[in-house]
């Protein structure tokens, strides 16, 4: 990575924006997570890997909902989530994400798929929702495609525009999962890019990732998840140079090769 | 493809293209020679029937003496044809409505005219069509709906079936996805029971059964209820072919919706349902182009739609021989307007179409 990125100073006795405690979460028989604890502070910059299938993408997607979780307390910027739909819907404008197939709208243009959840969500009016969508678009350097649509840019432009969706909604925590996998190894660094400058401008984030060199230069913690738990987690300096468990050194050989 | 080099295929019907196209090979040049026996055979014969010995405005008598098509039976017939039952002197008001009405299709083909305001013109159309044809205001005597009949009750029974029956047919789909049981099982026992019928059933026991369910004294306008039947049957195929559509979105749509905080109702009418609803423009014109030309089938509680007039004037001895051409007109009225339908969803799906 050519950036070095400021880490956090924030406060750890600072009131944490996500609090997850004793979560579980179960596929029917399947112990997908357990007894996952974690509290992420304003600012905070978390990177999760892990081999695949150790529950990463679940864990986060329970944060804002798309997945239920049966046991245990998530509570973010306040609100508990439960199966209270107004909860629900709080916690998620609160909480962008962007996701690994960038999931945009394809039957709305570029600026569209931006002002929609400001102008139906926040109840923007149309105005000056597309003003705040040009000044992001411009943000993630794609501004000259506002009125393309999706099936006419190219992956690294659609995660893009995917990231500059969530921005509109000025969410207080964005969540990131594996933005880069989908995407062809040029396209990855204009992606990076973009991350690393939202980082910089304190968007507390938490992203499930493979892109070592990401977590080393832009992460205030390193988690690693196997098998549904939260295995180790440590600053990155030390989380790469002297991991703890065997099954974290096991897969820092694979990955880093 | 064998082409020889003398005869390479050039723009245009050329010895090369035909050689290309219609006899590259044995049973290719076989069909083909067939089918111009087949043509040859039958393409003169009925051409000079139906065009160059035929009458096309004359009394019935002079029929008998030609070879060719009578085709006098439409223009002769023409008022019945066309309104049958409605007194001869009030026609302009069918026609009126029918006029009105249509005008009102072509302004909806115009995708930028779809706002709220569309569906206001769609109910203030039907509430003055059924003043037209009904009457009894602005001095005009009252008709019976006995006596709607002809092609405004065809395009009436199949427009408002169309334009009614496909929200209906989205709601349903929608309960049936519900989570709330009651809706659910509601919305299932519903579409399957009309599912397992004919239209012709549905018409019938809307006819003659449901008015016994009735008090005394009691009744269900019969054009009402013939609407009601094609509006309820064609929700139910509509519905079907739309949960083909939802099922065929990519999950990761509900997702980006759910996470930008939109709730269902906006996640539906905003992102889920004009994609789903593209994809199934296809089937879902099939069932409303069914729907048109089931309207033919309210002969059976005694309506009188174009179809049923039409024959209904081969009951006259005069006419009585020139079904061939009576059926040939009727069957080219049905063409036009299913065409028609047909050829808009296409230029649709293709207006619809954003490269993706």
């Amino acid at each position: 990575m050519n950036k070095t990125v400021n880490k956090t100073t924030s406060d750890p006795v600072d009131k944490p924006i996500i609090e997850i405690i004793k979560m579980h979460k179960w596929y029917g028989d399947f112990h997908v997570l357990s007894d996952i604890n974690l509290k992420v502070q304003p600012k905070e910059r978390i990177v999760i890997c892990g081999p695949s299938g150790s529950g990463k993408s679940t864990l986060i997607r329970c944060i804002n909902r798309l997945e239920e979780h049966q046991r245990g307390q998530i509570i973010v910027n306040g609100t508990e989530l439960t199966n209270d739909i107004k909860n629900i819907e709080k916690v998620r404008m609160e909480v962008g994400m962007v996701f690994q197939h960038f999931n945009l709208f394809p039957h709305l243009s570029i600026l569209e798929n931006l002002t929609v959840g400001p102008i139906w969500v926040r109840k923007t009016p149309k105005k000056e929702a597309e003003e705040i969508a040009m000044m992001y678009l411009e943000k993630v350097h794609i501004a000259e495609q506002a009125k393309k649509f999706p099936g006419q840019l190219s992956g690294g432009q659609q995660q893009r525009v995917a990231i500059a969706r969530s921005l509109c909604m000025h969410p207080q925590v964005m969540l990131f999962d594996e933005p880069t996998s989908a995407l062809d190894p040029e396209m990855i660094k204009e992606v990076l890019d973009v991350m690393i400058d939202l980082a910089e401008e304190g968007m507390t984030m938490i992203v499930v990732t493979h892109e070592m060199g990401f977590a080393k230069s832009v992460a205030d913690r390193v988690m690693f998840m196997d098998e549904g738990q939260i295995v180790e987690e440590n600053n990155p300096h030390d989380f790469f140079d002297n991991p703890q468990h065997d099954r974290t050194k096991l897969f820092l050989s694979q990955i880093l090769g | 493809m064998n082409i020889s080099p003398h005869l390479s295929p050039r723009s245009g019907i050329s010895a090369g293209w035909l050689r290309s196209n219609l006899f590259n090979n044995w049973y290719n040049s076989l069909l083909t020679i067939i089918i111009l026996l087949l043509i040859w055979q039958l393409v003169p014969p009925f051409f000079s029937w139906a065009f160059i010995n035929s009458l096309w405005n004359s009394p019935a008598v002079d029929c008998r003496d030609i070879d060719g098509a009578c085709w006098s039976i439409i223009p002769q017939n023409i008022d019945f044809i066309f309104f049958g039952f409605f007194p001869e002197d009030q026609q302009w008001r069918p026609g009126l409505a029918m006029f009105l009405l249509l005008g009102l299709v072509f302004y909806s083909k115009d995708r930028n005219h779809w706002k709220k305001s569309l569906f206001v013109y769609w109910a203030i159309n039907l509430v003055v069509m059924g003043t037209l044809m009904y009457g009894g205001v602005f001095g005009m005597p009252v008709v019976e709906t006995a006596q709607w009949s002809g092609l405004p009750l065809t395009f009436m029974l199949a427009l408002f079936g169309m334009v009614a029956g496909y929200p209906v047919g989205v709601l349903l789909v929608l309960g049936r996805k519900s989570r709330m049981p009651a809706i659910k099982t509601l919305c299932v026992v519903y579409i399957e029971m009309i599912r397992g019928v004919p239209l012709i059933s549905l018409l019938f026991m809307s006819s003659v059964m449901f008015p016994l369910f009735l008090p005394e004294g009691v009744t269900f306008d019969k054009v009402l209820r013939a609407q009601a039947a094609i509006i309820l049957f064609t929700a139910a195929y509509i519905a079907e072919v739309v949960r083909g559509g939802l099922q065929a979105m990519p999950r990761g749509q509900f997702e980006a919706a759910d996470s930008l905080g939109l709730n269902y109702s906006q996640s539906m009418r905003l992102i889920i349902l004009p994609q789903a609803l593209k994809i199934v423009i296809p089937p879902s014109v099939g069932i409303l182009l069914s729907a048109f030309k089931d309207t033919s089938l309210v002969v059976i509680i005694a309506l009188y739609d174009v179809l049923k007039t039409t024959k209904v004037t081969l009951s006259n001895p005069k006419w009585a021989n020139y079904s061939t051409e009576a059926y040939l007109f009727l069957a080219l009225l049905y063409f036009v307007c299913c065409y028609s339908m047909s050829s808009y969803s296409r230029k649709l799906e293709k207006d619809l179409h954003t490269g993706h």
